[in-house]
């Protein structure tokens, strides 16, 4: 059993809004039937304002949750602010959805964005996402790469199984993973991975520990560690190593580059 | 109040089953292996259970039961446990309807280098037999084929399908999953050609955590847990005892309980079924009306959703499952129902009952009367309302 909010139930329980708008300004529609849901929004506009608003969801719980509040989301707003509504804030307004469920919120969007289209035709701009193409890339679910890389940059997803949740994309035969992936490294946010002062300096001592010293130990010598500054760090070489010709040859070429390796690129090593 | 009607799903321990395992969850703890007296009631407890089980697949002796702990782990066995012992045949067979436990381990194995032929069904869900026919060939390890499907109830004909296997390649192995049908067909194996056969206890009112798998005594497999010399070396590990005790006391009452599945759980079943095909407009039958288990009814609901219908169902205290995508977090519906064809229109709002020696006709009374209410207030928020009217009009007239 899906972990649905309060409010998820409540409106797929009793629906607002429900059913079509005869003399409707614009309709919205998306998803099909055989993609198992779909929805269609009807618009009833008063001077540039969303006097009404109606829907029919073919569709699970979540489907019926996202369209019913989307109803509640628009009405008595402006053409202009619900343009910038997004998914994420549906999913939102439903105190959030279960991962998997994301692409419900996802097809109440695409609806809001299919009536918006009609009303501005070619000088409609989506928010935010603008010179990607309209290819389909997800040919199961009639997925294109727009969808994509807005469902990526709007709710900072990082991995394919997460475009899948949000946008249906590679959620039945599979193919187009490929092509996603490739999507998701050209648009997802990079993380920088960068370690505080006390991560180095416990990761450092580990690798030292772990791996250095019992490497010099086996030639009967061994290391310590002096200080760490920055990405300086200082270590002592001693037993038969303190005496070791190769000494300076071992510092750069073993203890270096194993900590360059395990910890950080940045790594100076110097002997004191 | 829950009314249950998911027991493909998993069912009711019953209590006389219970009542058999407690004096080994408590005092009779010993470990059935050891050499002193106070060990041997617990061996002669797995002793008399593998007997009750001998008796429920109809085997020849108990010799050719394990024990395991539940289905997936006797299918593996037993598939894994073929092909080792026939390393120089490649190819398998089975059918596009099976459980995924056993589906998933052949697709493993086609990455692995095995073919693998998957047979498809008619619309009604009966097995192509004339395509089976044909693929069995000399290099043919295995074939595999589910007694009864877990979504439709349909019944495959496994004692045919034996003869036209060993008529074709005697050398050829035949595993049947059997978990479906546990209850609610009379096994018979020692006069099929059934090689092996596996089933899972919690499906007939057993604990979950307990399995079993018949290996005819002329087929040879190396185990797949190894370790001490528990079930004759074919299964290492501590014999669970007291689950094991319930499996055996779970199958006796099973073969004591078939007349009354075949005829009372039926009746309920019919009454469920004819009823909402007659009360809701736009339900249809997902399978043929005969050659069924007896407690289970697939039946599709067009232009709606199914998880909405469990939802609200899930509401009325009413427990059914769906072939819906939405409901298995995957994004596809139910592979059985594509399998056989089912139309887009009520593909998505399939839905499963299946009834138990538990389920009373109150229950059946009950959901009768509320199930028809549900459907038609999620068909109001259905965006195909021209199709529905239609489907409505040319259903009344």
């Amino acid at each position: 059993m899906w972990d649905y909010s309060e409010k998820v139930m409540d409106h797929y329980r009793n629906p607002r809004n429900v059913g079509k708008i005869d003399d409707a300004d614009l309709i919205g529609e998306a998803g099909s039937l055989t993609c198992g849901d779909s929805l269609k929004l009807y618009i009833k506009l008063k001077d540039g304002i969303i006097e009404d608003a109606k829907f029919q969801t073919f569709g699970c719980g979540s489907a019926v949750a996202s369209s019913s509040i989307l109803t509640e989301m628009i009405i008595g707003k402006s053409l202009d602010e619900v343009k910038n509504i997004t998914n994420k804030d549906i999913a939102d307004e439903l105190g959030g959805l279960p991962p998997e469920k994301m692409h419900c919120s996802v097809m109440g969007h695409e609806a809001l964005e299919d009536a918006l289209k009609k009303y501005y035709g070619d000088d409609y701009v989506s928010p935010g996402v603008t010179d990607v193409s309209d290819t389909v890339i997800c040919t199961c679910f009639n997925v294109t790469e727009h969808q994509i890389v807005e469902a990526i940059e709007v709710n900072g997803l990082s991995t394919v199984d997460e475009i899948t949740n949000y946008t249906k994309a590679g959620g039945a035969c599979g193919r187009c993973k490929g092509a996603i992936k490739k999507i998701l490294e050209k648009h997802a946010p990079k993380k920088e991975v960068k370690l505080s002062a006390a991560q180095m300096v416990l990761k450092i001592n580990k690798v030292i520990e772990s791996v250095i010293a019992p490497e010099l130990q086996k030639d009967g010598g061994d290391i310590e560690l002096i200080d760490i500054e920055d990405n300086k760090v200082y270590v002592k070489l001693q037993g038969r190593c303190s005496a070791c010709k190769n000494s300076i040859l071992t510092l750069k070429s073993f203890v270096e580059t194993t900590l360059q390796d395990k910890v950080s690129p940045e790594i100076e090593v110097i002997q004191v | 109040m829950v009314i249950y009607l998911d027991n493909n799903a998993t069912t009711k321990v019953d209590k006389r089953v219970l009542d058999a395992m407690f004096p080994y969850l408590e005092e009779e703890y010993a470990n059935p292996s050891s050499m002193y007296q106070f060990s041997v009631k617990s061996s002669k407890a797995i002793a008399q259970a593998r007997a009750q089980l001998r008796d429920f697949f109809g085997a020849k002796s108990e010799r050719e039961v394990i024990f395991t702990s539940c289905g997936s782990e006797s299918a593996n066995t037993a598939i894994k446990g073929v092909l080792a012992a026939n390393k120089n045949k490649k190819h398998i067979i089975t059918t596009k309807v099976e459980h995924p436990c056993v589906l998933n381990l052949y697709q493993t194995l086609e990455k692995q280098g095995y073919r693998v032929d998957y047979i498809g069904v008619h619309a009604d869900g009966s097995l192509d037999l004339e395509e089976l026919k044909d693929k069995i060939d000399d290099e043919t390890a295995l074939v595999s084929v589910m007694w009864a499907n877990n979504e439709t109830g349909v019944i495959f004909p496994v004692e045919e399908i034996g003869e036209i296997i060993k008529s074709k390649n005697p050398e050829t192995k035949f595993f049947v999953d059997a978990v479906q049908a546990s209850g609610k067909v009379d096994f018979d194996v020692k006069n099929t050609n059934i090689d092996l056969l596996g089933i899972s206890g919690h499906k007939f009112h057993a604990p979950k955590g307990i399995g079993a798998l018949y290996v005819k005594s002329n087929v040879i497999i190396p185990p797949l847990i190894v370790g001490g010399h528990q079930e004759r070396g074919m299964r290492a590990g501590t014999e669970n005892v007291p689950y094991i005790v319930g499996l055996g006391v779970a199958a006796e009452l099973a073969k004591e309980a078939l007349k009354y599945e075949t005829t009372e759980i039926k009746r309920l079943r019919d009454k469920l079924e004819t009823g909402i095909l007659k009360k809701v407009f736009n339900s249809r039958l997902n399978s043929s009306i005969s050659n069924r288990v007896p407690n289970t009814s697939n039946i599709g609901f067009e232009y709606i959703e199914g998880e909405l219908i469990l939802l609200h169902l899930s509401d009325l205290g009413i427990c059914a499952s769906s072939g819906s995508a939405c409901t298995s977090g995957s994004l596809e519906p139910s592979h059985v129902l594509r399998a056989m064809g089912v139309p887009f229109t009520s593909l998505h709002g399939s839905i499963r009952f299946s009834l138990s020696r538990f389920t009373t006709e109150e229950e059946i009374d009950y959901t009768l009367e509320k199930l028809p209410q549900v459907i038609e207030k999620i068909v109001k928020l259905s965006p195909y309302q021209d199709e529905l009217e239609h489907l409505r009009n040319s259903r009344e007239h």
